[in-house]
């Protein structure tokens, strides 16, 4: 689970530093991600960005929570 | 009685625009039934804010119909002034930076 959202992660921020561990059992994973696609943005416009490749995975209660922490370089 | 989806979509949107800052949550402020839920509520403590809260277990369309309200997937949900400010992630952070006091101060 924890590799095919860093999938799904690396794939939506191109050239970002993506870390994905799972922070309390296997369905609660957790996520920083540094991407230039946060330059401007609002903390919620950001974690947005985040949510939208994982989406399906929450929506289908793969992933129960997805803690995030996202930096502009 | 039934509820409708109309007339539970109705009840959050009065939620939102009727509370200056309205939390969505799972439980309650003193018994939340989440951890993140119960993060926010500690921090909104910690900020001093008035607040109004939703469980939203109860039902599971109020969940369903917020995240179509707001597009945001996951529970809890703060909004302050009709507007969605975020999850737990979100609001711990503001916490941490003392921005979140500023934005649930009440209004001069």
């Amino acid at each position: 689970m924890t590799d095919q959202v860093r999938g799904l992660l690396e794939d939506a921020f191109p050239g970002g530093e993506v870390e994905v561990w799972p922070f309390s059992g296997a369905d609660h994973l957790s996520t920083r991600i540094r991407s230039d696609r946060f330059a401007g943005l609002t903390l919620i416009d950001q974690h947005k960005l985040v949510y939208a490749p994982v989406q399906h995975l929450l929506d289908d209660g793969t992933i129960h929570a997805l803690q995030i922490k996202t930096e502009a370089p | 009685m039934i509820i409708t989806d109309d007339q539970i979509r109705e009840e959050i949107q009065k939620a939102i625009s009727q509370n200056r800052v309205m939390l969505f949550m799972k439980g309650t402020p003193d018994f939340p039934r989440c951890g993140f839920s119960a993060r926010t509520v500690e921090a909104l403590n910690q900020a001093g804010a008035e607040f109004a809260a939703i469980d939203i277990l109860p039902d599971p369309r109020i969940r369903e119909q917020l995240s179509v309200h707001s597009g945001w997937p996951t529970i809890p949900q703060l909004f302050v002034d009709g507007e969605l400010v975020g999850g737990c992630d979100i609001v711990t952070e503001l916490s941490q930076t003392g921005e979140l006091g500023r934005m649930v101060a009440p209004a001069a």
